[in-house]
């Protein structure tokens, strides 16, 4: 029994974060139908760079705001260098170049900070919360992690439903052309959009990285298991990333907790092709019907 | 008015240059073209060192691979981020029955390409309801979780160590390596004969038409999902072949032999040479063998260290990728194509009659919006 | 301008008056409906210019063309099916108005539309074609643009409702400044409201005129406008 529970502590800790990187593609995919394959590997850059700059002695928060910045900045000029120019041509051009970015971030990575062994560390204790008598597998950083992603959640759904951005936002990805006609700038917002999912991607690599083994591929698995949870939750919605990242995450954990940890990666992609099958392709595709 | 006095084009006027033409029979002009790149490749091989042999080797077995996901992505048009995965099966199979068993060399291989075929049909099935981002999607997670799987099983698979594998002895004082070499080229030889033959054939015309427009080929009668599901396997199988060949290249068999890294690459030197081609690949497949040699020299000018040529090799692929896309979706062969299209042209406008060259279809990546160049 | 080999529009010279409608028509594949993307930015031609109120129009974005106060109604009407009905009229008015302003804009409009009122919190997807058709009128107006384009609003619409939807056009150009460029299948209709009318054939102009006078010619009616 206990070991049920703490896998399922676990396994909700581990979906929260793919929940986040899962609400990155998400908004990606909103605003220019297209999935940022390089989302996890972005995440892991601005992770390596908060790495330097702890180690400059630069305090923890002061990184982490400063990483979270930096990932709003990073996903903007990926949109305008790589992704505008590409627009308007075949749907798969742009997912190819997202593929590459994933490997040259690698590479980067690797080459600037080479094989030497760091670890990353956690922003609060990582030993596990006293719950009656028991120790439980929940952790005060598990907390942080749960509160910090659902505090980007709920930024993002109240940024989408309640602001007039958030408007723009959702109109401009609806219908860019005539949301352009009614004068919005639609261009930026589609920028903004990639910016935004930055910094998710940002903090998700700030919240795996501890517990990884923090080499240039550590974000690679949170990548395709944040891409299952998209794809769960319908790669449409944020409320969808969230279901789909819990789902996933508890998956996984129980594949893990149960099978073995090397299973994990079979038991998610089981897990993605049954969600494929189950949600045929159309019903993401928005209905072109509906618009006379 | 005379025509400036060029060589080449005295030649070209040259009625016996005229006569030279492959014969049309598609099967017989490519069996011809196969041969006249074995007897080259026989000169390169017996001149070359041994450690330049196993090079030649491993571009052979490259292109086998390289054509496999040609077929899949360029010419039915379903991309495949996992090919790592079909290239591992391959290797796993055959490293196992030679660990295990005392099987006939070439049933081992077949044994390799029907393993991977399998899992081509279990991945391919599932695909037939994928457009591109899910596809590639799903194909990368494959990629990611089927090396761990021998990992799991360390005992049966050899864990970190893996499997080994023995060559088949060379005949007579022929040396391992160019024996070596020599059943890799003639496995890449004949991989393309056979896919340049299907691309010619009807089932070339049906994985292209489903590419292009689904709902059009269903309506014409095509069974799409079939056709899908086909080149999936067809692809799966030329990788797995490959995979095996790549493990009696490096003499072991092991997980580290395939990363994710190794599927995108793969992306990467189809796209490069020239994505829906044949003998593209063999551009694509150079660059996978020399890249890594290249970007050693490349980071020991630069002073980094001793691991960053790895990172600096994939940081290059990324690289390729990303400019290709961009700026030449057509990789080289695309390129080759259209320069020699002009100089047809141009000898056209000048009186010269050029040799018609075709190899094949090619294709480039695109969805359903984008108008496509075929043949 | 062309599409692919086509050339929708060889040589098309119009001006149009503030306070007034003018009617572009023509039978299908004339080219109203490109020459209105034109105009609006959506389409940019090879040659030519757009002038409005002094500006040159021509190349500029689709967004800084409609933020000079043109006011763009496509083909197809261009209800954003995924919003409400208050969302898709307050999305209009972001660039031009604070806040104040804003809703005192939308409540105006759905004074002029009382029927659509009723559906303010309901997504647009869910009204009919004249609903919407009220809907992307109203969304046009609250910006109080001074150029608004008009394509075939009355299509698939019934007779009542599309007289109706003349009327309220011609009313809310009467007295104003606002110049009102109407393209129309429906010549008749369009002619009852208009008070210049240009006929497209092929891409290119050939006819300029009072409405009234193009109403009067038989002739004319029958040849190009079918009836």
């Amino acid at each position: 029994m206990g070991l049920f529970v703490n896998i399922t502590l676990d396994g909700l800790a581990n979906g929260m974060i793919f929940a986040a990187l899962a609400l990155a593609l998400v908004l990606i995919f909103r605003a220019t139908r297209i999935v940022n394959f390089a989302q996890g590997a972005m995440g892991m850059i601005t992770t390596f760079i908060a790495s330097s700059l702890l180690g400059r002695g630069v305090a923890y928060w002061w990184a982490f705001l400063a990483v979270l910045a930096i990932g709003f900045v990073l996903g903007a000029l990926v949109e305008r260098v790589l992704i505008r120019p590409l627009q308007g041509k075949s749907e798969l051009n742009p997912v190819i170049v997202t593929i590459g970015l994933l490997v040259v971030l690698e590479g980067v990575a690797g080459t600037i900070y080479g094989n030497s062994s760091r670890g990353f560390p956690a922003a609060y204790s990582q030993s596990g919360l006293t719950v009656g008598h028991t120790k439980i597998a929940f952790s005060h950083f598990d907390v942080f992690i749960l509160v910090s992603v659902l505090v980007l959640m709920i930024a993002t759904l109240v940024l989408f439903r309640a602001t007039s951005l958030g408007l723009r936002m959702r109109a401009s990805a609806f219908s860019g052309e005539i949301s352009r006609l009614l004068g919005v700038r639609v261009g930026l917002l589609l920028t903004l959009g990639w910016a935004l999912a930055g910094v998710a991607g940002s903090l998700a690599g700030l919240l795996v990285a501890p517990t990884s083994s923090f080499s240039p591929y550590f974000m690679d698995l949170v990548l395709v298991y944040a891409f299952t949870a998209a794809v769960i939750g319908g790669l449409e919605s944020p409320v969808g990333a969230l279901i789909g990242g819990l789902i996933t995450g508890l998956s996984i954990s129980y594949v893990g907790g149960y099978l073995g940890s090397g299973l994990q990666p079979l038991g998610a992609l089981v897990l993605l092709m049954v969600a494929l099958m189950a949600r045929p392709e159309g019903i993401f595709a928005r209905p072109p019907a509906r618009r006379v | 008015m005379t025509p400036p006095a060029v060589p080449g084009l005295a030649l070209g006027r040259a009625r016996w240059f005229r006569r030279l033409r492959l014969p049309t029979q598609p099967l017989a002009r490519h069996m011809i073209l196969a041969l006249c790149g074995a007897a080259v490749l026989y000169v390169v091989t017996s001149s070359l060192s041994p450690y330049n042999d196993f090079e030649v080797g491993e571009i052979a077995l490259y292109v086998i691979a390289l054509s496999g996901l040609s077929l899949l992505t360029g010419v039915n048009g379903q991309i495949s981020l996992g090919h790592g995965a079909f290239m591992a099966v391959g290797a796993y199979a055959t490293a196992l029955l030679m660990t295990h068993t005392h099987l006939n060399f070439l049933l081992e291989l077949l044994a390799s390409i029907g393993a991977a075929a399998i899992l081509g049909l279990v991945i391919g099935i599932p695909a037939t309801r994928l457009k591109g981002p899910y596809l590639a999607g799903m194909t990368l997670l494959l990629a990611l979780a089927l090396p761990p799987i021998a990992d799991k099983w360390s005992t049966t698979f050899g864990g970190d160590q893996g499997l080994t594998t023995t060559v088949p002895a060379a005949p007579g004082t022929t040396n391992p390596e160019e024996w070596l070499a020599w059943i890799q080229i003639m496995g890449a030889l004949i991989v393309v004969v056979l896919l340049a033959n299907l691309l010619r054939s009807r089932f070339g015309r049906t994985f292209r038409a489903v590419r292009d427009d689904e709902i059009a080929a269903s309506l014409a009668g095509i069974h799409v999902a079939r056709t899908k599901v086909i080149a999936f396997v067809i692809s799966a199988g030329c990788a797995g072949l490959a995979g095996a060949f790549l493990g009696l290249s490096t003499g072991v068999v092991n997980t580290g032999e395939f990363p994710l890294t190794l599927s995108i690459q793969l992306l990467a030197a189809m796209v490069l040479g020239g994505t829906g081609t044949l003998m593209g690949m063999w551009w694509g497949a150079v660059l996978l063998v020399y890249l890594p040699q290249w970007s050693t020299s490349l980071s020991g000018d630069f002073n980094l260290g001793s691991g960053a040529s790895a990172y600096l090799a994939t940081i290059i692929f990324g690289v390729v990728l990303i400019v290709a896309m961009i700026a030449a979706p057509t990789g080289i062969q695309g390129g080759l194509r259209w320069a020699w299209g002009r100089i047809s042209v141009f000898g056209s406008r000048l009186g010269v009659s050029t040799p018609s060259v075709s190899e094949g279809p090619g294709a480039t990546l695109h969805g359903p919006d984008q108008v496509r160049n075929s043949g | 301008m062309s599409y692919g080999a086509i050339e929708a529009l060889r040589s098309v010279t119009l001006t149009a008056r503030p306070g007034a409608i003018t009617a572009i028509l023509g039978a299908n594949g004339a080219g109203k409906t490109t020459l209105l993307r034109t105009i609006s930015g959506l389409v940019k031609p090879r040659a030519g210019t757009v002038r409005f109120s002094g500006h040159e129009l021509l190349g500029r974005a689709v967004e800084d063309i409609a933020r000079q106060g043109v006011a763009h109604v496509p083909e197809g009407r261009g209800v954003i099916a995924e919003l409400t009905v208050e969302e898709n009229l307050r999305l209009a008015t972001l660039w031009s108005m604070g806040r104040r302003e804003r809703q005192g804009a939308i409540e105006a409009t759905f004074e002029l539309f009382p029927r659509l009122s009723g559906f303010r919190r309901r997504h647009a997807s869910t009204l009919s074609g004249g609903e919407r058709q009220m809907l992307v009128i109203g969304r046009a107006l609250i910006s109080r643009p001074r150029l608004l384009l008009l394509d075939e609003p009355s299509l698939g619409l019934a007779p009542l409702v599309t007289a109706q939807l003349m009327v309220l056009l011609r009313d809310q150009t009467e007295g104003t400044d606002m110049t009102v460029v109407l393209v129309e299948q429906n010549a008749r209709s369009a002619l009852s409201v208009s008070q210049h009318a240009v006929v497209l054939n092929l891409g290119e102009v050939v006819v300029s005129d009072d409405a009234a006078t193009i109403a009067a010619d038989s002739g004319l009616r029958h040849h190009y406008l079918g009836f």
